[in-house]
Order: structure tokens, then C-alpha cells, then sequence
């Protein structure tokens, strides 16, 4: 079930780049208490995610589909050019998790 | 009336919840609820009272939503609700049913069966009926493949009923490991063979209130009614004014009554016949029918009503209620007699039940 977030997350030393993840609204809405703004680790998106389900249960089971891949009608992008699973993510980069425009 | 009754409502902009007052007169609406998330289905825990609301975002996917406060506040999971990497992705979930010793069930498109033993926190797949051997012949149909009827039995866990679209009715006798085909008898006069094995296009099976082995079923193709536990059917379509519709809510108590709501056929447009909209019942087992169109629109009523859009309380006398595909919601408080328009303007009504306590 989904739970409460810590805020904002606090990474201390390892090895693995940080990043600065930007969630959209309809996301965090599933996740009270979570900000929009989050630090994570990892070398890939894949775990830049990881983490982020680390410090938000159930987070990437609504951003990754089977495979596993990145849900259809959302794109990641890694300073601002559209990620795969394993693209890297450098040190201090800004990771943006953005809802495709669709709907009626 | 003293106990509470709350209509529950699915919506392709989330769920509904009216609070009845204690003569089901006059209803308070609350919504969106589940973030405005597609939800195909709300319906009622028994025992914890808590509701399930199964749905599936087009950004987010498909997860199974618990309140355990009556709408005010929601969890969510889809924890093990996969086939696995190599498997198809499960788009969207459409029913979500708890039997009566605890365990959810959850069924969902592409057609499949999940179970959760933790009130739904986590879910794993029902792989005796994915691995049934007409598993690779079944075709969707118009709504997708879906598994949207989940049917256990009150007493016996081990049996459960599933109806999927296009495909047909099947029941486990062992808990889910095997699973046989239940729709001998069942016309599908879409396919090349009037009365395969499989392939029927049930709309909704229900179970009559003596349980066990009674249950009825709205196709595609007629108003069926089984006392074998869906080993064979019996046509009871009789005197409707057509064949086609998709709900069938079953009377809490009496086991000869079933309400359906007839729509004018598959290729003529899926509305209710002639413009005029009624609600029908048979208090006989399907012997003989009952047209009711008291307090409902009887011309230019061009409106259809889903599988999912119609049920009853169990209170005295029953509360029937449906909700249009295009946002009307109806009620009776007199058995399905007479019908009064409870709200309006709604999104597209999927689903409707009732929560009693």
C-alpha cells in the first residue's frame, strides 16, 4: 500500500550520482506527503527509480510497466533530453518524470 | 431504515460516493475520488466494510484501491498485479470482488485472474486459469479481453465463477489451480458454431440469492439461468424486448428475482429499445418478465447502461439503482417499481453498488 514519503531525501557519501528528480503532480497525489522535488541515487534511470521506490513504496510500480519499462504514456528525461532505462544520469542532473498530453 | 447506505460509483473520472439519508430519498455526493483515476468498478469488502475500487490510469497503470473510511481517504497497490517481464501488461483492472473468507480477487485486461490474502496490499496471479488450454484462442471482444465477473461461492472457497468477455463463463472447484468451462447451453451466434465450448460473450453472471449453485448470466446473446453451478444453461430471455444488455443484479433474498435492462441489440446502436428507457424483472426464475419504465424517460432516451451500472441493496424493501453510459444515475426504493433520477451530469457511469452498514 502506498505510504507516506519522507519529503525530501538526504543521501549521504556512496559512490552513485545523485540526482534531482522533478515527479509530476498526478504522481505525487498517490503518494501523500511526498514532495515534487526528490533526490535519488543511481548511475542509471533505471536506478535513479530504484531508489525513489526505495523512499517511496510502490513509486515504480506506476512509472515502470513489465520488462521492465517505462510506462507508456510517461517520458523521462535526463537534462532534458528523453532517457531510456539506461541512460546514464550524471552527478547533479536534473531527472523530469512528465505524463504524456493525452486524455479527453 | 436505519442502516447507512452509500452508492458507489465508478467512472472513467474517478469514483462517486452518495450518502444516503435514512429513507434512500435523498443523496449527498462526494467526489472524484481515486485522483480522477479510470475506475471500472467500487464494490464492498464484507465483514471490514472497507471499499475496493479497481482501476487503471493511462500514465500510471493498473492498481486496486482500499478505503477503509468509506471514500474519504485512499491507499493504493499493484504489487504483483503482472504477468512478468515477459509477459503481456495488464492495462487496466476491471472488477474487483472479496470473497466471503477474505481474499480479494481482482480480474483484469488482458483477461486474467490476481488474488490478494493481505486485503490488497500485494497480489499474485491466478496462473491455473491463464494456463486453461482454450487460453490461446481467446479473442477480445469490443470492451477488450476482460475479465470482468468474479463469482465465488459463499461457502465453499475452493469454487469460484469468472466470466470473460467474448470468451464465456469458467469455474475452479480447487481454488483456482484448474479451472472448466461453464457455458453449455449458451448461444454465441457470432461464431461459426452456435454452442462451442468456449467463446460465448458473457455480459454479466451474478449468483442467486440461495447461492450454491444458482447463478444467472446476461449475454450477448440471451438471459441465461443455471442450477448446476453453470454445467448447463436454460434460456429464460422469453418476453424481453431483446437479447442484448450487459448488467444483472441479483434479489438479496429472493432467488427467483434478477433485474436486467434490455438494450435494443449489438448492431443497432446499444441504447435502451424505442427511446424509452425501463428496467425489467423476473420474480419467477426467469418464467415470465416484467417491463418497469415508471419515473424513467419513455421517449428520446437514446442512453445504454454497462455491465458493471446496476445494483441492489439489501434492504427492505430492495433498493435497485443504475447509472446510464452517458451520466444519469436512477434508484428505487420499491423493488424496481417506480424510479426516480438520483443525480445527473456524472462522467460515463461504469459501475455502480451499494454499501450497507
Amino acid at each position: 500500500m502506498a505510504e507516506p514519503a519522507r519529503a525530501v531525501a538526504h543521501v549521504d557519501g556512496g559512490a552513485d550520482p545523485r540526482a534531482i528528480v522533478h515527479l509530476p503532480r498526478a504522481l505525487v497525489a498517490l503518494f501523500p506527503g511526498t514532495e515534487r522535488r526528490l533526490e535519488a541515487r543511481g548511475a542509471t534511470v533505471a536506478a535513479v527509480i530504484d531508489d525513489l521506490d526505495r523512499q517511496v513504496p510502490g513509486l515504480a510500480n506506476r512509472v515502470l510497466d513489465a520488462g521492465p519499462s517505462i510506462r507508456t504514456h510517461l517520458n523521462v528525461f535526463v537534462a532534458g533530453k528523453r532517457a531510456t532505462l539506461a541512460t546514464p544520469v550524471p552527478d547533479r542532473a536534473d531527472v523530469h518524470i512528465i505524463p504524456a498530453v493525452s486524455g479527453g | 431504515m436505519s442502516d447507512r447506505c452509500a452508492l458507489l460509483v465508478g467512472t472513467p473520472k474517478g469514483a462517486f460516493v452518495l450518502d444516503g439519508d435514512s429513507d434512500r430519498q435523498t443523496w449527498t455526493m462526494r467526489g472524484p475520488l481515486c485522483e480522477g483515476w479510470p475506475v471500472h468498478d467500487v464494490s464492498v469488502e464484507p465483514g471490514s466494510g472497507a471499499l475496493l475500487a479497481a482501476a487503471g490510469s493511462p500514465w500510471f497503470g493498473p492498481a486496486v484501491w482500499r478505503s477503509e473510511d468509506l471514500g474519504e481517504t485512499w491507499t493504493h497497490s499493484s504489487e504483483g498485479l503482472t504477468y512478468g517481464d515477459d509477459g503481456p501488461k495488464v492495462a487496466t483492472v476491471w472488477n474487483v470482488t472479496a470473497a466471503p473468507d477474505g481474499t480479494i480477487y481482482a480480474g483484469v485486461e488482458p483477461a486474467g485472474l490476481f488474488r490478494s490474502t493481505d486485503r490488497g496490499e500485494t497480489w499474485s496471479h491466478v496462473e491455473g486459469l491463464t494456463n486453461h488450454p482454450s487460453r490461446a484462442e481467446w479473442m477480445p471482444g469490443a470492451g477488450g479481453l476482460i475479465l470482468h465477473s468474479i463469482v465465488p461461492h459463499p461457502t465453499d472457497p475452493a469454487r469460484i465463477w469468472v466470466g470473460i468477455s467474448s470468451v464465456g463463463a469458467f469455474e475452479t472447484r480447487d481454488g483456482g489451480a484448474t479451472w472448466e468451462t461453464r457455458n453449455r447451453g449458451v448461444r454465441a451466434e457470432f461464431s461459426p458454431e452456435r454452442y462451442p465450448e468456449f467463446g460465448q460473450c458473457v455480459h454479466k453472471l451474478v449468483m442467486a440469492a440461495d447461492g450454491g449453485d444458482h447463478l444467472y448470466q446476461q449475454n450477448h446473446c440471451g438471459v441465461y439461468r443455471s442450477l448446476d453451478g453453470g454445467q448447463q444453461w436454460e434460456e429464460i430471455t422469453g418476453t424481453l424486448p431483446s437479447d442484448f444488455g450487459f448488467p444483472m443484479a441479483a434479489h438479496p433474498r429472493d432467488p427467483m428475482t434478477v433485474w436486467t435492462i434490455p438494450l435494443n441489440g449489438a448492431d443497432r446502436g446499444r441504447y435502451v429499445p424505442d427511446g424509452r428507457m425501463a428496467v425489467w424483472h423476473t420474480s419467477d426464475g426467469g418464467g415470465s418478465w416484467v417491463r418497469s419504465g415508471d419515473g424513467l424517460p419513455q421517449e428520446n432516451a437514446y442512453v445504454g447502461v454497462l455491465r458493471e451500472a446496476m445494483a441492489a441493496d439489501r434492504l427492505d424493501p430492495v433498493g435497485v439503482y443504475f447509472g446510464t453510459s452517458t451520466g444519469q444515475l436512477y434508484g428505487s426504493r420499491d423493488e424496481g417499481r417506480t424510479w426516480s433520477l438520483i443525480a445527473d451530469h456524472l462522467p460515463a457511469i461504469w459501475s455502480v453498488d451499494v454499501f450497507v452498514g
